[in-house]
């Protein structure tokens, strides 16, 4: 098996790496030393927490409100995907429903499996788990496409006398998860994963 | 058996600890238990960070006074850029939606940018300087937070949406965008510890 740096006693500086006897700040670049993030599952389960509950508005509350002399539009996330469906640009609708709700609700799923399976020590597909968590914290960002869309439809067709194009509370919301489960993710120390393995094989 | 810890380097995503090899040009080394990367030896320098940060900066510059896209509704010309866009979103009451626009797409990219050129800078001038150190953890930190890429994707995916509506001409601010992003990922690619490595 390999040895970790805390079977060895040792730190690793979060920031710069190097590996060092334990000390409360790194002696080449000042980050403050822990041999595991601090309060790693609790903040995680906190931030997942508000990031489950601002997924609901988030997806029942319009983003966008387009009014225009046909009348008034209230586009959530989903019936903007249906129309980008039904209008033929199957692929952008498929783009926009990955990237904006199976990629959060994967990510929801994917942090709080990963969470559980530390408070119960699991010691089974430890490798799997390792890349269930490297493919979340890779695709978490790509989530804000939507935010970015609404704010471009917004501003671009702000000064035509086509409509008037508004940002609707969902999008808000949904910028928050988006917020709000990157944080999750952050604050989730990987290393937990393969602690559990460890400690039986100490 | 006396070991020096700084002749260690430790997985970043399982803990695991390996002593650490010379590495060939490009070559990197993998983590035995986990496989996640452990460092490479960069085919870039400092100076070419240098070199790519000054140029995204340029390109950023050219992205925000730049209009992202031109439409034409009954002949009448109308452009916006992406402050505009912001402005349109707090005018209309969207704090919140503004402002994350704000930082992901405008600030944080800038800071980041910003942060490496100067990073590269007092490297040179003063390696030992607390000013370094506080450099490197910003540029750390805002990493994840500029999303230059996702943004490129938004402007194509509402160049799309506007051409059912009217005609639409991408704006050089696209290309400037698309650019950006190019080199900011070129930037994000060199693992930062590397430059606290050449320092000691």
């Amino acid at each position: 098996m390999t040895p970790t740096a805390l079977s060895h006693g040792l730190m690793a500086c979060p920031h710069c790496g190097l590996v060092q006897e334990p000390a409360e700040h790194c002696p080449r670049c000042r980050s403050r030393l822990h041999h595991r993030k601090p309060d790693s599952l609790t903040r995680s389960w906190a931030l997942l927490l508000a990031a489950a509950i601002s997924y609901i508005p988030a997806n029942l509350l319009p983003v966008m409100i387009t009014s225009s002399l046909t009348g008034t539009e209230r586009d959530t996330i989903m019936s903007g995907v249906i129309y980008f469906w039904t209008s033929g640009s199957e692929g952008l609708a498929a783009l926009i429903f990955t990237v904006s709700i199976l990629i959060p609700l994967l990510k929801l799923g994917s942090l709080s499996f990963l969470a559980v399976s530390i408070h119960l020590r699991s010691e089974r597909s430890v490798h799997q788990r390792a890349k269930l968590f490297r493919i979340v914290e890779l695709v978490g960002r790509w989530s804000m496409l939507d935010v970015f869309v609404v704010a471009l439809m917004v501003g671009l067709v702000q000064f035509s006398n086509l409509a008037i194009i508004e940002a609707g509370p969902g999008a808000a919301m949904f910028g928050g998860v988006v917020v709000l489960t990157m944080l999750a993710a952050h604050s989730f120390d990987p290393r937990l994963i393969w602690d559990s393995s460890e400690r039986q094989d100490v | 058996m006396s070991i020096n810890p700084g002749d260690y380097v430790a997985c970043r995503e399982c803990d695991g600890l390996h002593s650490k090899a010379e590495l060939s040009v490009g070559a990197e080394a993998r983590c035995q238990r986990c496989g996640a990367l452990l460092y490479r030896h960069p085919r870039m320098k400092a100076e070419h960070l240098l070199a790519i940060s000054i140029a995204a900066l340029i390109t950023l510059a050219i992205a925000h006074s730049c209009p992202i896209v031109a439409l034409q509704v009954n002949g009448i010309p109308n452009s916006a850029t992406l402050i505009g866009c912001i402005a349109s979103l707090w005018r209309e009451g969207s704090l919140f939606t503004a402002l994350l626009v704000f930082a992901t797409a405008l600030l944080f990219p800038l800071l980041e940018l910003s942060s490496v050129m100067l990073l590269v800078l007092v490297g040179w001038k003063a390696p030992a300087s607390p000013l370094r150190a506080m450099l490197s953890r910003f540029v750390m930190a805002l990493r994840p937070w500029g999303m230059t890429e996702v943004f490129v994707l938004g402007v194509l995916v509402s160049l799309i949406k506007l051409s059912h509506l009217a005609r639409v001409v991408p704006g050089i601010a696209l290309w400037a965008f698309a650019a950006t992003a190019v080199m900011v990922a070129v930037i994000a690619a060199f693992d930062l510890r590397q430059l606290w490595e050449e320092g000691t």
